[in-house]
Protein backbone atom coordinates (compact mmCIF):
# COMPACT_ATOMS: atom_id res chain seq x y z
CA UNK A 1 0.00 0.00 0.00
CA UNK A 2 2.24 2.80 -1.18
CA UNK A 3 1.02 6.35 -1.95
CA UNK A 4 3.23 6.59 -4.46
CA UNK A 5 1.78 4.05 -6.11
CA UNK A 6 -1.38 5.49 -6.34
CA UNK A 7 -0.43 8.72 -7.54
CA UNK A 8 1.68 6.87 -10.61
CA UNK A 9 -1.24 5.10 -11.50
CA UNK A 10 -3.54 8.46 -11.59
CA UNK A 11 -0.35 9.81 -13.63
CA UNK A 12 -0.44 7.03 -15.77
CA UNK A 13 -3.72 6.86 -16.41
CA UNK A 14 -3.58 10.83 -17.44
CA UNK A 15 -0.81 9.99 -19.70
CA UNK A 16 -2.74 7.60 -21.36
CA UNK A 17 -5.43 9.86 -21.71
CA UNK A 18 -3.60 12.32 -23.10
CA UNK A 19 -1.63 9.83 -26.06
CA UNK A 20 -4.63 8.84 -27.04
CA UNK A 21 -6.05 11.68 -27.36
CA UNK A 22 -3.47 13.51 -29.10
CA UNK A 23 -2.20 10.08 -31.24
CA UNK A 24 -5.55 9.07 -32.55
CA UNK A 25 -6.60 12.96 -33.29
CA UNK A 26 -9.91 12.89 -31.42
CA UNK A 27 -11.67 15.62 -32.24
CA UNK A 28 -11.15 18.34 -29.25
CA UNK A 29 -15.12 18.24 -29.23
CA UNK A 30 -15.37 15.09 -28.73
CA UNK A 31 -12.88 14.50 -26.03
CA UNK A 32 -10.36 16.81 -24.87
CA UNK A 33 -6.73 16.27 -23.51
CA UNK A 34 -6.34 16.58 -20.41
CA UNK A 35 -3.69 19.22 -20.93
CA UNK A 36 -6.44 21.20 -22.73
CA UNK A 37 -9.10 20.39 -19.16
CA UNK A 38 -6.07 22.49 -17.40
CA UNK A 39 -5.60 24.71 -19.54
CA UNK A 40 -9.92 25.91 -19.55
CA UNK A 41 -9.44 24.83 -15.72
CA UNK A 42 -6.98 27.80 -15.17
CA UNK A 43 -8.72 30.08 -17.48
CA UNK A 44 -11.75 30.03 -15.98
CA UNK A 45 -9.94 30.41 -12.30
CA UNK A 46 -7.88 33.19 -13.46
CA UNK A 47 -10.59 34.91 -15.28
CA UNK A 48 -12.88 34.75 -11.86
CA UNK A 49 -15.42 33.37 -14.07
CA UNK A 50 -15.91 30.12 -11.84
CA UNK A 51 -15.56 31.52 -8.65
CA UNK A 52 -19.03 33.41 -8.64
CA UNK A 53 -21.11 30.64 -10.15
CA UNK A 54 -19.18 28.10 -7.86
CA UNK A 55 -20.62 30.55 -4.95
CA UNK A 56 -24.15 30.24 -6.30
CA UNK A 57 -24.24 26.34 -6.91
CA UNK A 58 -22.72 26.17 -3.20
CA UNK A 59 -25.22 28.82 -1.48
CA UNK A 60 -28.12 26.70 -3.48
CA UNK A 61 -26.76 22.95 -2.29
CA UNK A 62 -26.43 24.36 1.40
CA UNK A 63 -29.34 26.50 1.50
CA UNK A 64 -31.23 23.19 0.15
CA UNK A 65 -29.87 20.71 2.17
CA UNK A 66 -30.52 22.99 5.56
CA UNK A 67 -34.45 23.03 4.68
CA UNK A 68 -34.08 19.83 3.01
CA UNK A 69 -32.58 18.07 6.36
CA UNK A 70 -34.60 20.18 8.46
CA UNK A 71 -37.93 18.85 6.82
CA UNK A 72 -36.85 14.98 6.90
CA UNK A 73 -35.10 15.21 10.28
CA UNK A 74 -38.56 16.90 11.61
CA UNK A 75 -41.05 14.67 9.53
CA UNK A 76 -38.69 10.93 10.37
CA UNK A 77 -39.47 12.44 13.77
CA UNK A 78 -42.82 12.59 13.63
CA UNK A 79 -43.51 9.33 11.89
CA UNK A 80 -40.97 7.44 14.01
CA UNK A 81 -43.07 8.49 17.02
CA UNK A 82 -46.43 8.53 16.36
CA UNK A 83 -48.64 5.79 14.81
CA UNK A 84 -51.27 8.39 13.71
CA UNK A 85 -49.24 10.57 11.98
CA UNK A 86 -47.55 7.69 10.52
CA UNK A 87 -51.17 6.32 9.79
CA UNK A 88 -52.49 8.89 7.49
CA UNK A 89 -48.95 10.64 5.88
CA UNK A 90 -46.97 8.11 5.03
CA UNK A 91 -48.80 6.74 2.20
CA UNK A 92 -48.51 10.21 0.52
CA UNK A 93 -44.97 10.78 1.65
CA UNK A 94 -44.10 6.86 -0.33
CA UNK A 95 -46.24 7.99 -2.94
CA UNK A 96 -44.50 11.39 -3.49
CA UNK A 97 -41.35 9.33 -2.67
CA UNK A 98 -41.38 7.11 -5.86
CA UNK A 99 -41.78 9.52 -8.15
CA UNK A 100 -38.36 10.83 -9.60
CA UNK A 101 -37.71 13.94 -7.98
CA UNK A 102 -35.61 15.53 -10.46
CA UNK A 103 -38.71 15.04 -12.98
CA UNK A 104 -39.76 18.15 -10.81
CA UNK A 105 -37.46 20.51 -11.91
CA UNK A 106 -38.83 21.82 -15.21
CA UNK A 107 -42.51 22.07 -12.68
CA UNK A 108 -40.55 23.94 -9.98
CA UNK A 109 -38.32 26.60 -12.35
CA UNK A 110 -41.94 27.36 -13.62
CA UNK A 111 -43.84 27.87 -10.48
CA UNK A 112 -40.76 29.41 -8.66
CA UNK A 113 -38.70 31.19 -11.37
CA UNK A 114 -34.74 31.30 -12.01
CA UNK A 115 -32.95 32.57 -9.91
CA UNK A 116 -32.22 31.47 -6.60
CA UNK A 117 -35.18 30.38 -4.37
CA UNK A 118 -36.11 27.47 -6.94
CA UNK A 119 -32.95 26.06 -7.15
CA UNK A 120 -32.90 25.86 -3.20
CA UNK A 121 -36.61 24.16 -3.27
CA UNK A 122 -35.24 21.64 -6.01
CA UNK A 123 -32.57 20.98 -3.75
CA UNK A 124 -34.36 20.28 -0.72
CA UNK A 125 -36.87 18.38 -2.42
CA UNK A 126 -34.32 15.42 -3.48
CA UNK A 127 -32.05 15.72 -0.49
CA UNK A 128 -35.35 15.67 1.95
CA UNK A 129 -36.08 11.91 1.17
CA UNK A 130 -32.88 9.81 2.10
CA UNK A 131 -32.67 12.01 5.84
CA UNK A 132 -36.24 11.12 6.31
CA UNK A 133 -36.23 7.39 5.88
CA UNK A 134 -32.94 7.13 7.99
CA UNK A 135 -34.25 9.25 10.65
CA UNK A 136 -37.46 6.82 11.14
CA UNK A 137 -35.22 3.56 10.78
CA UNK A 138 -32.62 4.85 13.51
CA UNK A 139 -35.83 6.50 15.98
CA UNK A 140 -37.41 2.79 15.25
CA UNK A 141 -34.71 1.11 15.77
CA UNK A 142 -34.08 1.59 19.61
CA UNK A 143 -33.27 -1.53 21.05
CA UNK A 144 -36.30 -3.01 23.59
CA UNK A 145 -33.71 -4.17 26.60
CA UNK A 146 -32.42 -0.52 26.56
CA UNK A 147 -36.40 1.08 26.74
CA UNK A 148 -37.24 -1.81 29.54
CA UNK A 149 -34.33 -0.44 31.22
CA UNK A 150 -35.39 3.61 30.70
CA UNK A 151 -39.06 2.44 32.00
CA UNK A 152 -38.19 0.82 34.83
CA UNK A 153 -36.45 3.40 35.78
CA UNK A 154 -39.41 5.44 35.53
CA UNK A 155 -38.59 7.26 32.75
CA UNK A 156 -40.68 10.03 30.50
CA UNK A 157 -41.60 9.36 27.21
CA UNK A 158 -39.59 12.84 26.43
CA UNK A 159 -36.68 11.04 28.21
CA UNK A 160 -36.45 8.34 26.13
CA UNK A 161 -36.72 10.13 23.11
CA UNK A 162 -33.36 12.35 24.43
CA UNK A 163 -31.67 10.16 26.27
CA UNK A 164 -32.01 7.22 24.39
CA UNK A 165 -34.08 6.94 20.99
CA UNK A 166 -32.08 10.00 19.18
CA UNK A 167 -28.62 9.32 20.06
CA UNK A 168 -29.42 5.81 18.92
CA UNK A 169 -30.13 6.90 16.01
CA UNK A 170 -27.42 9.23 15.02
CA UNK A 171 -25.41 7.25 13.32
CA UNK A 172 -28.35 6.10 11.04
CA UNK A 173 -28.94 9.85 10.77
CA UNK A 174 -25.73 10.50 9.59
CA UNK A 175 -25.62 7.94 7.39
CA UNK A 176 -28.70 9.87 5.80
CA UNK A 177 -26.89 13.40 6.15
CA UNK A 178 -23.73 12.15 3.88
CA UNK A 179 -26.18 11.02 1.08
CA UNK A 180 -28.41 14.37 1.53
CA UNK A 181 -25.62 16.53 1.06
CA UNK A 182 -24.56 14.82 -2.37
CA UNK A 183 -28.07 14.77 -3.22
CA UNK A 184 -28.70 18.31 -2.31
CA UNK A 185 -25.69 18.84 -4.86
CA UNK A 186 -27.53 16.98 -7.58
CA UNK A 187 -30.95 18.71 -7.08
CA UNK A 188 -28.87 22.37 -7.36
CA UNK A 189 -27.06 21.08 -10.97
CA UNK A 190 -30.38 19.74 -12.32
CA UNK A 191 -32.42 22.42 -11.83
CA UNK A 192 -29.64 24.38 -12.92
CA UNK A 193 -29.81 22.75 -16.37
CA UNK A 194 -33.75 23.48 -16.78
CA UNK A 195 -33.20 26.93 -16.22
CA UNK A 196 -30.88 29.41 -14.18
CA UNK A 197 -28.78 32.51 -14.92
CA UNK A 198 -26.05 31.13 -12.92
CA UNK A 199 -24.43 28.35 -10.98
CA UNK A 200 -21.77 25.59 -12.41
CA UNK A 201 -25.11 23.55 -14.09
CA UNK A 202 -25.90 26.59 -16.37
CA UNK A 203 -22.18 26.96 -17.02
CA UNK A 204 -22.08 23.30 -18.04
CA UNK A 205 -25.25 24.18 -20.53
CA UNK A 206 -23.79 27.22 -22.00
CA UNK A 207 -20.47 25.24 -22.63
CA UNK A 208 -22.26 22.33 -24.36
CA UNK A 209 -23.88 25.01 -26.57
CA UNK A 210 -20.59 26.43 -27.73
CA UNK A 211 -18.93 23.18 -27.83
CA UNK A 212 -16.37 24.17 -24.62
CA UNK A 213 -15.77 20.69 -23.94
CA UNK A 214 -12.56 21.44 -22.28
CA UNK A 215 -14.60 23.85 -20.35
CA UNK A 216 -17.09 21.43 -19.51
CA UNK A 217 -14.45 18.66 -17.95
CA UNK A 218 -13.10 21.18 -15.97
CA UNK A 219 -16.40 22.37 -14.64
CA UNK A 220 -17.20 18.57 -13.89
CA UNK A 221 -13.61 18.40 -11.87
CA UNK A 222 -15.13 21.46 -9.93
CA UNK A 223 -18.28 19.28 -9.13
CA UNK A 224 -16.45 16.69 -8.45
CA UNK A 225 -13.91 18.73 -5.78
CA UNK A 226 -16.87 20.09 -4.01
CA UNK A 227 -18.88 16.73 -3.83
CA UNK A 228 -15.26 15.23 -1.93
CA UNK A 229 -15.58 18.22 -0.15
CA UNK A 230 -19.01 18.09 1.06
CA UNK A 231 -18.95 15.33 1.88
CA UNK A 232 -15.17 15.44 4.18
CA UNK A 233 -17.14 18.13 5.96
CA UNK A 234 -20.18 15.64 7.06
CA UNK A 235 -18.03 12.76 8.03
CA UNK A 236 -16.35 15.27 10.20
CA UNK A 237 -18.96 16.31 11.60
CA UNK A 238 -20.06 12.78 11.95
CA UNK A 239 -16.64 11.70 13.59
CA UNK A 240 -17.09 14.29 16.76
CA UNK A 241 -21.18 13.48 17.34
CA UNK A 242 -21.10 9.75 16.89
CA UNK A 243 -18.01 9.21 18.11
CA UNK A 244 -19.06 6.05 19.47
CA UNK A 245 -19.99 4.35 16.52
CA UNK A 246 -17.20 4.75 14.01
CA UNK A 247 -17.67 3.74 10.18
CA UNK A 248 -14.88 0.72 9.27
CA UNK A 249 -12.39 2.22 7.29
CA UNK A 250 -13.34 0.50 3.80
CA UNK A 251 -16.08 3.35 3.90
CA UNK A 252 -13.89 6.49 2.88
CA UNK A 253 -15.48 9.74 2.24
CA UNK A 254 -16.54 10.02 -1.65
CA UNK A 255 -16.99 6.43 -1.72
CA UNK A 256 -20.76 7.12 -2.00
CA UNK A 257 -22.09 9.07 -4.95
CA UNK B 1 -36.18 -28.39 55.39
CA UNK B 2 -38.41 -25.22 56.42
CA UNK B 3 -40.55 -24.19 53.53
CA UNK B 4 -42.60 -21.03 55.45
CA UNK B 5 -42.49 -17.88 53.79
CA UNK B 6 -41.71 -15.31 56.39
CA UNK B 7 -45.19 -14.51 57.04
CA UNK B 8 -45.88 -12.67 59.97
CA UNK B 9 -42.63 -10.85 59.28
CA UNK B 10 -42.42 -7.69 57.86
CA UNK B 11 -42.65 -8.49 54.22
CA UNK B 12 -40.72 -6.17 51.50
CA UNK B 13 -42.23 -7.41 48.52
CA UNK B 14 -45.55 -9.14 48.84
CA UNK B 15 -47.18 -11.51 45.80
CA UNK B 16 -50.51 -12.53 46.02
CA UNK B 17 -52.07 -14.90 44.17
CA UNK B 18 -50.35 -13.59 40.80
CA UNK B 19 -51.14 -15.01 37.55
CA UNK B 20 -49.73 -13.71 34.22
CA UNK B 21 -51.68 -15.04 30.91
CA UNK B 22 -50.41 -14.08 27.73
CA UNK B 23 -53.39 -13.53 25.21
CA UNK B 24 -55.60 -16.17 26.42
CA UNK B 25 -54.41 -19.55 25.95
CA UNK B 26 -50.41 -19.35 27.26
CA UNK B 27 -49.93 -18.61 31.19
CA UNK B 28 -46.89 -18.00 32.18
CA UNK B 29 -47.63 -17.74 35.74
CA UNK B 30 -50.64 -19.63 37.75
CA UNK B 31 -50.88 -18.22 41.31
CA UNK B 32 -47.46 -17.20 42.44
CA UNK B 33 -47.51 -16.55 46.69
CA UNK B 34 -44.31 -15.32 47.58
CA UNK B 35 -43.02 -12.88 50.39
CA UNK B 36 -39.46 -11.61 50.88
CA UNK B 37 -38.19 -9.96 53.54
CA UNK B 38 -36.55 -7.01 53.80
CA UNK B 39 -32.51 -7.68 53.36
CA UNK B 40 -33.46 -10.82 52.26
CA UNK B 41 -31.50 -12.61 48.99
CA UNK B 42 -33.79 -14.94 47.20
CA UNK B 43 -32.87 -16.81 44.20
CA UNK B 44 -35.37 -18.15 41.68
CA UNK B 45 -34.46 -20.90 39.39
CA UNK B 46 -36.31 -22.66 37.04
CA UNK B 47 -36.04 -23.80 33.60
CA UNK B 48 -36.72 -21.62 30.47
CA UNK B 49 -40.24 -20.54 29.97
CA UNK B 50 -41.19 -21.13 33.69
CA UNK B 51 -41.62 -17.27 33.83
CA UNK B 52 -39.45 -16.46 36.08
CA UNK B 53 -38.38 -13.15 34.18
CA UNK B 54 -42.56 -12.36 33.72
CA UNK B 55 -42.24 -12.82 37.41
CA UNK B 56 -39.20 -10.31 37.82
CA UNK B 57 -41.03 -7.64 34.77
CA UNK B 58 -43.88 -7.88 36.85
CA UNK B 59 -41.86 -6.59 40.22
CA UNK B 60 -40.23 -4.32 37.91
CA UNK B 61 -43.26 -2.74 36.84
CA UNK B 62 -42.74 -3.18 33.88
CA UNK B 63 -45.98 -5.56 32.90
CA UNK B 64 -48.80 -5.58 34.91
CA UNK B 65 -50.25 -8.91 36.32
CA UNK B 66 -53.67 -10.28 35.43
CA UNK B 67 -54.93 -11.55 38.43
CA UNK B 68 -53.14 -11.00 42.21
CA UNK B 69 -50.97 -8.39 43.00
CA UNK B 70 -47.98 -7.44 43.94
CA UNK B 71 -46.82 -5.36 46.24
CA UNK B 72 -43.90 -3.36 47.49
CA UNK B 73 -43.28 -1.90 50.99
CA UNK B 74 -46.88 -2.45 51.81
CA UNK B 75 -47.97 -0.66 48.30
CA UNK B 76 -49.23 -2.31 45.15
CA UNK B 77 -46.83 -2.34 42.31
CA UNK B 78 -48.51 -0.39 39.63
CA UNK B 79 -45.87 1.12 37.57
CA UNK B 80 -41.83 1.34 37.55
CA UNK B 81 -40.57 2.87 40.57
CA UNK B 82 -38.28 4.78 42.30
CA UNK B 83 -36.87 2.32 44.61
CA UNK B 84 -35.85 -0.34 41.87
CA UNK B 85 -32.97 -1.28 40.29
CA UNK B 86 -32.67 -4.02 37.89
CA UNK B 87 -30.10 -5.68 36.32
CA UNK B 88 -30.72 -7.67 32.57
CA UNK B 89 -29.26 -10.11 31.03
CA UNK B 90 -26.93 -7.88 28.85
CA UNK B 91 -25.42 -5.37 30.47
CA UNK B 92 -27.34 -2.62 28.32
CA UNK B 93 -25.11 0.03 28.82
CA UNK B 94 -25.49 3.46 26.16
CA UNK B 95 -22.69 3.13 23.93
CA UNK B 96 -22.69 6.94 23.81
CA UNK B 97 -22.09 7.24 27.45
CA UNK B 98 -18.84 6.58 29.45
CA UNK B 99 -18.97 4.47 32.08
CA UNK B 100 -19.38 7.01 34.62
CA UNK B 101 -22.44 8.17 32.40
CA UNK B 102 -23.85 5.00 32.43
CA UNK B 103 -23.73 4.61 36.19
CA UNK B 104 -25.38 8.10 36.27
CA UNK B 105 -28.68 7.07 34.34
CA UNK B 106 -30.76 6.87 36.74
CA UNK B 107 -29.74 10.29 38.68
CA UNK B 108 -30.22 11.25 35.27
CA UNK B 109 -33.73 10.48 34.56
CA UNK B 110 -34.51 11.40 38.12
CA UNK B 111 -32.85 14.00 38.77
CA UNK B 112 -31.12 13.79 42.04
CA UNK B 113 -28.55 15.76 40.85
CA UNK B 114 -25.29 14.76 39.22
CA UNK B 115 -22.95 16.51 40.75
CA UNK B 116 -23.63 15.90 44.30
CA UNK B 117 -24.17 12.01 43.18
CA UNK B 118 -20.70 11.98 41.03
CA UNK B 119 -18.51 10.62 44.28
CA UNK B 120 -21.28 7.68 45.06
CA UNK B 121 -20.84 6.48 41.66
CA UNK B 122 -17.13 6.43 42.03
CA UNK B 123 -17.30 4.99 45.06
CA UNK B 124 -19.64 2.34 43.70
CA UNK B 125 -17.46 2.03 40.89
CA UNK B 126 -14.36 1.27 43.04
CA UNK B 127 -16.31 -1.52 44.99
CA UNK B 128 -17.19 -3.26 41.91
CA UNK B 129 -13.29 -2.86 40.64
CA UNK B 130 -13.75 -0.56 38.05
CA UNK B 131 -12.04 1.94 39.01
CA UNK B 132 -9.44 3.35 36.19
CA UNK B 133 -12.09 3.13 33.96
CA UNK B 134 -15.03 5.92 34.74
CA UNK B 135 -14.21 7.49 31.40
CA UNK B 136 -13.87 4.32 29.20
CA UNK B 137 -16.74 3.63 26.57
CA UNK B 138 -18.76 0.25 27.41
CA UNK B 139 -17.03 -0.74 23.91
CA UNK B 140 -13.74 -0.75 25.59
CA UNK B 141 -14.59 -3.21 28.48
CA UNK B 142 -15.08 -6.90 28.45
CA UNK B 143 -18.27 -8.39 29.30
CA UNK B 144 -17.62 -8.87 33.16
CA UNK B 145 -16.44 -5.12 33.38
CA UNK B 146 -19.83 -4.10 31.48
CA UNK B 147 -21.84 -6.32 33.52
CA UNK B 148 -20.11 -4.40 36.86
CA UNK B 149 -20.91 -1.02 35.13
CA UNK B 150 -24.70 -1.96 35.06
CA UNK B 151 -24.68 -3.38 38.75
CA UNK B 152 -23.08 -0.08 39.83
CA UNK B 153 -26.06 2.11 37.55
CA UNK B 154 -28.71 -0.72 39.11
CA UNK B 155 -27.21 0.73 43.00
CA UNK B 156 -26.64 4.22 42.39
CA UNK B 157 -29.72 5.59 42.86
CA UNK B 158 -29.91 3.47 46.44
CA UNK B 159 -32.63 1.52 45.81
CA UNK B 160 -34.27 -0.73 48.38
CA UNK B 161 -35.05 -3.95 45.71
CA UNK B 162 -32.20 -4.92 43.24
CA UNK B 163 -34.14 -7.27 40.59
CA UNK B 164 -31.72 -9.43 38.74
CA UNK B 165 -32.20 -11.45 35.81
CA UNK B 166 -29.45 -13.95 35.06
CA UNK B 167 -27.35 -10.74 35.02
CA UNK B 168 -24.13 -13.61 34.92
CA UNK B 169 -25.90 -15.66 32.19
CA UNK B 170 -23.43 -14.47 29.24
CA UNK B 171 -20.39 -14.38 31.53
CA UNK B 172 -18.09 -17.17 31.23
CA UNK B 173 -17.65 -19.77 33.52
CA UNK B 174 -14.65 -18.03 35.42
CA UNK B 175 -15.69 -14.75 35.22
CA UNK B 176 -19.01 -15.90 36.46
CA UNK B 177 -17.96 -17.42 40.14
CA UNK B 178 -16.30 -14.03 40.29
CA UNK B 179 -19.03 -11.93 40.02
CA UNK B 180 -21.32 -13.82 42.43
CA UNK B 181 -18.86 -13.47 44.79
CA UNK B 182 -18.19 -9.65 44.42
CA UNK B 183 -22.28 -9.73 44.44
CA UNK B 184 -22.20 -11.32 47.58
CA UNK B 185 -19.71 -8.60 49.07
CA UNK B 186 -21.77 -5.94 47.95
CA UNK B 187 -25.12 -7.35 49.20
CA UNK B 188 -23.38 -8.00 52.33
CA UNK B 189 -22.43 -4.23 52.57
CA UNK B 190 -25.58 -3.00 51.44
CA UNK B 191 -28.27 -4.75 52.80
CA UNK B 192 -30.17 -4.65 49.25
CA UNK B 193 -33.76 -7.00 49.31
CA UNK B 194 -32.57 -8.62 46.28
CA UNK B 195 -34.18 -11.25 43.54
CA UNK B 196 -32.20 -13.18 41.29
CA UNK B 197 -32.95 -14.80 38.70
CA UNK B 198 -31.17 -17.59 37.10
CA UNK B 199 -31.07 -21.30 35.91
CA UNK B 200 -28.09 -22.36 37.73
CA UNK B 201 -28.56 -24.57 40.34
CA UNK B 202 -25.55 -24.21 41.63
CA UNK B 203 -25.24 -20.29 41.27
CA UNK B 204 -28.33 -20.21 43.15
CA UNK B 205 -27.84 -22.36 46.31
CA UNK B 206 -24.02 -20.26 46.36
CA UNK B 207 -25.99 -16.79 46.49
CA UNK B 208 -29.15 -17.16 48.18
CA UNK B 209 -31.03 -17.14 51.99
CA UNK B 210 -33.25 -18.88 50.05
CA UNK B 211 -34.03 -20.64 46.75
CA UNK B 212 -37.20 -20.53 44.74
CA UNK B 213 -37.82 -23.60 42.10
CA UNK B 214 -40.73 -23.01 39.56
CA UNK B 215 -41.60 -25.16 37.50
CA UNK B 216 -42.27 -24.51 33.49
CA UNK B 217 -45.43 -22.91 32.19
CA UNK B 218 -47.40 -22.66 33.57
CA UNK B 219 -45.05 -21.58 36.19
CA UNK B 220 -45.71 -22.41 39.49
CA UNK B 221 -43.80 -22.31 42.69
CA UNK B 222 -42.86 -26.32 43.44
CA UNK B 223 -40.67 -26.07 46.46
CA UNK B 224 -38.83 -23.68 48.42
CA UNK B 225 -35.30 -24.43 50.39
CA UNK B 226 -33.49 -22.34 52.75
CA UNK B 227 -29.77 -22.31 52.41
CA UNK B 228 -28.44 -21.10 55.58
CA UNK B 229 -24.20 -21.77 55.22
CA UNK B 230 -22.54 -18.87 56.95
CA UNK B 231 -21.29 -15.15 54.78
CA UNK B 232 -19.47 -14.46 53.44
CA UNK B 233 -19.56 -18.29 51.43
CA UNK B 234 -16.02 -18.50 49.86
CA UNK B 235 -15.90 -20.45 46.56
CA UNK B 236 -15.02 -23.76 48.24
CA UNK B 237 -18.67 -24.03 49.92
CA UNK B 238 -19.82 -25.48 46.73
CA UNK B 239 -17.41 -28.53 47.38
CA UNK B 240 -19.11 -29.33 50.47
CA UNK B 241 -21.22 -32.44 50.80
CA UNK B 242 -24.17 -29.91 52.05
CA UNK B 243 -23.94 -27.64 49.10
CA UNK B 244 -24.34 -31.06 47.32
CA UNK B 245 -27.55 -32.13 49.58
CA UNK B 246 -29.04 -28.44 48.51
CA UNK B 247 -28.23 -28.76 44.97
CA UNK B 248 -29.81 -32.71 44.24
CA UNK B 249 -32.59 -31.57 46.24
CA UNK B 250 -33.67 -28.69 43.79
CA UNK B 251 -32.66 -30.96 41.15
CA UNK B 252 -35.08 -33.61 42.18
CA UNK B 253 -38.14 -30.55 42.26
CA UNK B 254 -36.76 -29.36 38.34
CA UNK B 255 -37.08 -33.11 37.73
CA UNK B 256 -40.42 -33.93 39.32
CA UNK B 257 -41.70 -31.18 37.00
CA UNK B 258 -39.73 -32.59 33.73
CA UNK B 259 -38.73 -29.41 33.42
CA UNK B 260 -34.41 -29.91 33.76
CA UNK B 261 -32.90 -29.21 30.68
Amino acid sequence: MSATLRLLLMAALLGLWEGAARLLHVPAYILPPPSAVAVGFYRGIASGLYAEHIWITMLETFLGFAFGAAAGFGLGTFVALSRRFEYYLYPIIVMFQAMPKVALAPLIIVWFGLDLTSKVINASLVCFFPLMVNTIAGLRAADEDRISLMRSLAASDAQIFWMLRLPGALPSIFAGLEIAMIFALIGAIVAEFVGAQAGLGMLIQSMNFSMDVAGQFSVLFILSLIGLALNTIVAAVRKRVVFWDQPRQDLRPGGKS
Amino acid sequence: MNTAQHTGSPEHIAVRSLTKRYGTDVTALASIDLGIAEGELVAIVGPSGCGKSTLLRILAGLMPPTEGEARLGGSPIAGPRKDIGVVFQTPVLFPWRSVLDNALLPVDVQKLGRERMRATAMELLKLVGLQGFEHHLPNQLSGGMQQRAALVRALIHDPSVLLMDEPFGALDAMTREQMNLELQRIWMERQKTVVFVTHSVGEAVFLADRVIVMSPRPGRIVDTLAVDFPRPRPLSVMNTEAFGVHVSRIRQALNATGGLE
